[in-house]
């Protein structure tokens, strides 16, 4: 299965420290919320990336494995979990709980990483970079749900979307990070 | 500056002597919270490696001056690349080779006694706590507990001039993968398991049972097998020459055996204490007791073997102390220390079921075997 991503690192056949050396570097030139997949075969890259990231602020989000590589995935640090949000509509978690049974659309607009290891069965997946882009795959009318990880992407996702044309869009606040519902996995 | 590296041994010789040591260990923080190279004598710094790739220059005001330094990371390339950092800096550190991996494989031989034609040899996996044997009697030998390092084995009898003609194992290990059928595969020897830990094992073996007798050498020295379950329901003991108690996994210095390592903790509690209350307790007092592991440098004796009279344990160890067995049977079954790690992949692969390669084994073995439970 292969994951849209904004950054790919082999690290294959190389042994610690160099997976985490190596990431560390291309991580240093990619934009904060950017995506990179990272295939090791050390199996002891799993713990340390975890790890590391962790302390680094950076997001990690998961691991596949594929024929002995080991496929990481790691979202460079955004600050978001600091971002105020402004859109006036939102509700929590619990309250779209409620209403997944009624007939609503729901907006997942993490990076297609995130979405892939845990979304909320149904969710539509578009990552906040390419929303403007892709409205035509939304209905405008619906009942429409947005949802990330902190709430803070979701927010300014929230704002293009009534900017064009949403009449009836709620923020998910905080969203995928606490979310304790049913959740699916692409790879699995 | 320099960076030296260190084998094993080296590490090895500074634990049994008891020589002060400063260990940086540059692995994460779960890895060294689970398990590190343990001695009273050594003092410790975890900084995991990643944390040192901008530089290590806060990290030298917190190194000793007057101690030596040994990094050790898994395997051995981020120490190495630490190391390299401190020389720069101007501190002298050495690098443990291979890493806590070759750390995990260290056996370190040490003679018990000496027995008729020959002598006991205990093999000390200090990384590990695992605790092998080899009884060599006028040119014949006979192995019990070979942990998976099975060339070590294989060599030492040679070095002695001695045949392996008996493999034992007194029970189906769950913290380590045993090194016994491969030892006879290559020396043509018997390998001997108890057949109730066996049912499941896919190999060819000779069943062990309670009082079989076995001798090696020209003075007949006899290996008795006891039947002593409670770790495992085969758990067997041996009785070598009327001197030495090879408990397995029953009975260990400061602690007993967990009940629970196959599922089954309700149902061989019962075992457990009729071995260690009864039967063990009509033994002579005077049986020399080697266990198949330790847990704590403390049990590691200033010669760097591990054994104490059966008559001391029984007054000394507290989980042969509890007299009431409703105390006794919570103890042993309530608040477990947990598993080993991969234990039911390792339970596996000693039944032939899998055939992990080399480095899936060595991963499964990580860790420390946490075989006991003490009271």
């Amino acid at each position: 299965m292969t994951i849209q991503v904004h950054e790919k690192l082999d690290a294959k056949g190389l042994a610690c420290p160099m997976p985490i050396v190596k990431t560390k570097k291309a991580i240093g030139t990619m934009e904060p919320g950017q995506v990179i997949e990272i295939q090791a075969t050390d199996e002891g890259s799993l713990a340390d990336l975890k790890a590391w990231a962790k302390k680094a602020g950076h997001q990690y989000i998961g691991t596949n494995r594929e024929d002995g590589v080991l496929v990481h995935y790691v979202r460079k640090s955004s600050g978001e979990e600091e971002q105020d949000t402004s859109f006036e509509r939102t509700v929590s978690n619990e309250e779209l709980k409620q209403k997944l049974s009624e007939d609503v659309q729901v907006v997942d607009v993490r990076e297609p990483a995130e979405y892939a290891f845990a979304h909320i069965p149904g969710a539509v997946s578009i990552p906040l970079g390419e929303l403007e882009s892709r409205l035509s795959e939304l209905d405008q009318a619906k009942e429409t749900y947005v949802v990330c990880r902190t709430g803070s992407r979701s927010d300014l996702a929230s704002h293009q979307l009534t900017d064009n044309g949403f009449t009836n869009v709620t923020n998910v606040i905080p969203g995928m990070s606490e979310w304790d519902g049913e959740t699916k996995n692409n790879n699995e | 500056m320099t960076v030296t590296m260190w084998n094993a041994s080296d590490v090895a010789e500074r634990v049994v002597n008891q020589r002060p040591l400063f260990i940086l260990d540059v692995r994460n923080e779960d890895a060294f919270a689970d398990w590190k190279i343990e001695s009273p004598s050594f003092e410790y710094k975890n900084v995991p490696y990643f944390d040192l790739l901008d530089g290590v220059e806060e990290l030298v005001t917190e190194l000793p001056k007057d101690k030596e330094i040994l990094v050790v990371c898994a395997k051995e390339g981020s120490s190495e690349m630490v190391a390299d950092m401190l020389s720069e800096e101007g501190v002298d550190a050495a690098v443990l080779e291979g890493g806590m991996k070759a750390w995990s494989e260290h056996l370190e031989p040490v003679k018990v006694g000496d027995l008729p034609g020959g002598a006991l040899y205990q093999f000390v996996r200090l990384g590990k706590g695992c605790l092998s044997y080899m009884a060599i009697s006028d040119g014949e030998a006979a192995v019990i507990d070979a942990t998976r390092m099975s060339d070590v084995f294989v060599k030492f009898a040679e070095e002695k001039g001695a045949e392996i003609k008996y493999v034992f194992d007194t029970h189906l290990h769950a913290d380590h993968i045993s090194g016994g059928r491969t030892i006879a595969e290559e020396t043509g020897a018997q390998y001997f398991l108890p057949p109730k830990d066996a049912e499941e094992v896919v190999f060819d073996y000779e069943p062990l049972k309670d009082e079989d007798t076995m001798q090696i050498g020209s003075v007949k020295l006899d290996i008795q097998a006891v039947y002593s379950p409670g770790h495992t329901i085969g758990s067997t003991s041996f009785i070598i020459n009327d001197e030495y108690l090879l408990s397995g996994d029953i009975l260990f210095i400061d602690s007993i055996g967990r009940p629970d390592l196959a599922g089954k903790a309700e149902d061989w509690v019962g075992d457990l204490r009729e071995t260690l209350y009864s039967r063990y307790r009509g033994l002579s007092d005077n049986l020399m007791v080697l266990p198949a592991h330790f847990m704590d440098m403390k049990e590691v004796n200033e010669d760097g073997s591990v054994k104490r009279q059966l008559g001391k344990l029984l007054e000394e160890n507290h989980g042969l102390n509890v007299k009431d067995e409703n105390e006794f049977r919570r103890m042993v079954t309530e608040n477990l220390p947990p598993q080993p790690n991969s234990h039911q992949e390792i339970r596996e692969t000693n039944m032939g079921k899998i055939t992990p390669d080399t480095e899936r084994k060595r991963e499964m073995e990580i860790g420390p075997n946490r075989c006991a439970v003490r009271g």
